[in-house]
């Protein structure tokens, strides 16, 4: 029995069971009708309902998380010595021929007898498992039904405890915000410990080059990886920086004049336009970077002849941080209009009267009075720019060249995400834990520009009424 | 003495105008950046993708020889899937151009049309037995380097990297026939991924996003709505609910490539999931553009008015009648609008989805969530990464079938914003 089925079974069931609830109600309610019910039918009815699905959705769940572990768990002890020997002692690898095995993929010809009875337990196990998952869940929802079914009488208090139901269901749906921030920080944080064990932490952070290619075999020559970040980090800020150096001041602007200058009709054209920008997905500008950003940069180097001092690349981190640049423009210019409007027209008036111009009062009184605002957004777009990925995995290097020449490629912490966990594998080597640890890094330093942004706003804004 | 002032505020003027103007200037150029760089991106896209929605197909009179496609009964399905149908094609080709001569030449010659010839040939005979020993004049699919070059011939540079001198005077030859031509390219829209360039489409990562937004849709909308509706209507003012927002506030910031490791670490390293399925490309998602839900969802209960609360609490109803009678249908416009704009960034995400594997080759169109699928933005990063220059245009074709989805999307939130949303 599979899982959708099952879950439409428990659906049909306690849908069966408002209806069980409902008629129950009004038949302990007896000749005075509805009017003496604690609660009206319907809640009787949902009680009812809630009672059938809530206790078997957990079963399901649950079941569902842990089942997995104590199956292997299980059938681990059928498999010969010598076949796990001869993976390298790595169970894993022996599971994954188990598996595919059972699910006939492979033919059971070349392979130890051993591999072949786990195989064969594994999927006589795994239909056990289903069924009793099914009878379990199915159980506990036709019990709980029958409990509260039985219960219903004038007296209960139906329409009082769906309301608590009702508001538990709520509640847990709001703490996912919390579960999703503490499975982020786990699954990064438990990796990268992990990693930590292998690679020193002082490594890491301080490390100058960067080479995550590990001997796949002990005796291989070649290198053991070199896991110092320090070229991902200067890759990545100089990115971000030309990034910055960009939509800083063209955003700026661009809030500015539509604030300060345009008419309502310029400003209800050109701000839906701008904001096309941002909704544009990010691998479109990847490709756009790549495609025909990054050879204009290259000519241009070259042209200009910058190739006799410089390193000129085609995957060029200028090419890379103009396109993200612009990416970010609506960003900055969406979220300094915001602040720039709250700045109350009281001020403006008052210059103006004094006798400045328009630049003026924008440059002396507007923006200083904006300023929290306008520094929490540039914090914001620059977080933004550090975690953006696609851009810089389409048209930024691979290479971890530590320079600051725009000219030359370099890479970012999320290139090297991608590249370590894109493709084939496994869990345990350094190559792939290096990833999270760099995905620790980069959750660490947007968490704190994020909150560094909200305190800055916080801490200065000027309160006008 | 009172001059004095005045004169200085006379002299200074023409700089602050001079200023003024400056400054303005520099509001209008930024303006413009902004635009310019809009037009020249879709300029771009459109005019690379535009050639991939047609494509090269080749004239050839085919002879379904019998003796040559090893068939003696054609409504043998048996013998229908295995016959040699690039034979005939061979023949046909040797036919049409029979001056060809030499093992290179004849290879270089049946290079000519792409290897999907064969399986529509394959189709037809399996649709129409009776051709079986039959002449037919087909227009064939060409090979993407024939397709590049025939296209390019249209510019005032030819490409011809890839294609050799005896090659060209065969496509001219053909030209001047009028046997080689462009179609509408049907098979873009109507099959899956493919290493050949000219046999590709977008029909797999299509039903792969619609899926994986299918599965984000369901789980986020109910969800976020939920979370909104306990943080409006029910949370009490305390640390536990301020940290709840907080932490809200927070996940919207961060980076999409964290939930990709998240997704990585939790669903399919420590919940087994399978790698590439939609089903956990969903959930990544989910939990991704929930706090864009919950937070247009918060706004649009706000908007509701607490007079309307007032009024169906006065008249007896109990909270949970309040909340799904009234404020949940009045602000549902409001909310709705807020998922379909969290629908379009889902859409539109990438990175997330390379991290849990939804970066495999696969030709096949997904049918259900556990399918191994790639989707639309990850199948553009692959046909961009490709060395064949034919999937350039591919993948600016596919970027403009992205972009119509996203414009739909954002319209009909527009839309739904100015039609449906009420002012009080």
């Amino acid at each position: 029995m599979n899982a959708s089925l099952l879950l439409l079974i428990v659906a049909l069931l306690s849908g069966l069971a408002f209806w069980a609830g409902r008629s129950r109600s009004l038949v302990v309610a007896g000749v005075g009708g509805v009017r003496t019910l604690n609660s009206l039918p319907f809640y009787y009815g949902s009680l009812t309902a809630f009672w059938c699905a809530l206790p078997s959705l957990v079963v399901i769940f649950l079941w569902s998380i842990f089942d997995g572990v104590f199956i292997e768990k299980l059938v681990h002890p059928l498999i010969a010595p010598a076949v796990l020997e001869a993976a390298h002692g790595n169970m894993d690898l022996v599971m994954n021929q188990v598996r595919n095995l059972a699910a006939s993929h492979v033919s059971a010809a070349s392979v130890d007898p051993s591999v072949v009875a786990a195989a064969e337990r594994l999927n006589s196990l795994e239909n056990i498992n289903r069924w009793a998952q099914a009878g379990v869940a199915l159980s506990f929802a036709v019990i709980g039904a029958i409990w509260i079914w039985l219960r219903i009488n004038p007296q209960l208090k139906a329409r009082a405890k769906v309301e608590d139901i009702f508001r538990w269901l709520l509640f847990s749906c709001a703490l996912l915000a919390i579960l999703t921030t503490i499975g982020i920080l786990l699954s990064v944080l438990f990796e990268s410990l992990r990693f930590f064990q292998r690679v020193p932490v002082t490594e890491f952070l301080f490390g100058l080059e960067w080479s995550p290619q590990t001997a796949i075999r002990a005796d291989q020559q070649g290198s053991s990886g070199s896991f110092g970040a320090v070229p991902l980090f200067a890759g990545t800020l100089l990115i971000a920086g030309i990034a910055l150096l960009v939509a800083v001041p063209t955003g700026l602007m661009v809030a500015i004049y539509l604030t300060e200058y345009a008419s309502p009709r310029m400003r209800s054209l050109i701000k839906p336009v701008l904001e096309v920008l941002a909704g544009i997905p990010t691998v479109v500008y990847g490709f756009f970077a790549a495609l025909t950003v990054a050879p204009l940069i290259r000519d241009l180097g070259l042209s200009l002849g910058l190739d006799q001092w410089l390193a000129i690349s085609s995957e060029s981190a200028l090419a890379a941080g103009l396109v993200m640049g612009v990416m970010i423009i609506p960003f900055v210019s969406s979220l300094s209009d915001d602040v720039i409007n709250a700045v109350p027209q009281s001020l403006r008036d008052g210059a103006l009267g004094l006798g400045s111009t328009h630049s003026e009062v924008v440059k002396l009184v507007v923006i200083p009075a904006a300023l929290p605002g306008i520094v929490g957004s540039i914090l914001l777009a620059a977080a933004r720019a550090i975690g953006e990925t696609m851009i810089v995995v389409m048209a930024a290097g691979l290479a971890a060249n530590l320079t600051a020449n725009p000219f030359d490629s370099v890479t970012t912490v999320t290139v090297q995400i991608v590249t370590l966990l894109v493709g084939d594998q496994e869990f345990e080597s350094a190559k792939t834990l290096a990833a999270f640890a760099l995905g620790l890094v980069l959750f660490m330093v947007t968490l704190g520009l994020n909150y560094f942004a909200l305190y800055i706003v916080r801490k200065y804004r000027e309160q006008y009424e | 003495m009172n001059r004095k002032p005045m004169e200085l505020v006379q002299k200074s003027l023409a700089r602050r105008y001079r200023a003024e103007r400056r400054f303005r200037f520099f509001g209008v150029v930024s303006v413009i950046i902004g635009v310019l760089a809009l037009l020249v991106l879709f300029f771009e896209i459109f005019s690379s993708g535009l050639g991939a929605f047609r494509q090269t197909h080749i004239q050839l009179s085919v002879n379904f020889d019998p003796e040559i496609l090893e068939i003696t009964d054609a409504h043998d399905a048996t013998q229908i899937r295995s016959g040699n149908y690039e034979g005939i094609l061979r023949k046909a080709l040797a036919q049409r151009f029979p001056q060809v001569s030499g093992r290179a030449a004849k290879r270089e010659l049946n290079g000519l049309i792409s290897i999907a010839a064969a399986y529509d040939l394959r189709a037809e005979l399996a649709d129409n037995p009776e051709l079986l020993g039959q002449q037919k004049t087909y227009w064939v699919l060409a090979d993407d380097d024939v397709d590049t070059y025939y296209k390019s011939l249209q510019g005032d540079k030819p490409f011809t990297a890839r294609t050799s001198e005896a090659r060209q005077a065969q496509i001219a030859e053909l030209i001047n026939q009028g046997e080689i031509r462009t179609q509408f390219n049907w098979r873009f829209f109507t099959s899956g991924d493919s290493s050949e360039p000219e046999m590709a489409g977008i029909l797999g990562a299509v039903a792969g996003s619609l899926l994986t937004l299918l599965v984000t849709f369901v789980l986020s909308f109910p969800i976020g709505v939920a979370a909104a509706v306990y943080l409006e209507e029910y949370a009490p003012k305390n640390r536990f609910t301020d940290f709840i927002e907080v932490n809200i506030a927070n996940l919207a910031a961060v980076p999409s490539i964290i939930f990709g490791l998240l997704g990585l670490a939790i669903f399919i390293g420590f919940f087994g999931m399978p790698r590439s399925i939609p089903l956990v490309g969903g959930l990544v998602l989910t939990l991704m553009t929930l706090p864009t839900i919950i937070i247009s969802s918060r706004n649009a209960i706000k908007a509701v008015p607490p007079s309307i609360r007032d009024a169906a609490f006065g008249i007896g109803a109990s909270k949970m009648q309040v909340i799904l009678h009234h404020v949940l249908p009045l602000a549902m416009p409001g909310m709705l609008t807020g998922a379909i704009i969290g629908m379009a960034q889902a859409l539109g995400e990438t990175a997330p989805l390379l991290m849990i594997g939804m970066v495999a080759f696969i030709m096949d169109i997904p049918n259900s969530i556990s399918d191994s699928a790639t989707v639309l933005p990850v199948q553009i990063f692959l046909w961009s990464d490709s060395p064949e220059r034919a999937f350039v245009e591919r993948t600016s074709a596919a970027i403009m079938v992205l972009l119509v989805f996203l414009v739909c999307m954002n319209t009909l939130a527009v839309w739904l914003r100015k039609r449906l949303e009420r002012r009080w």
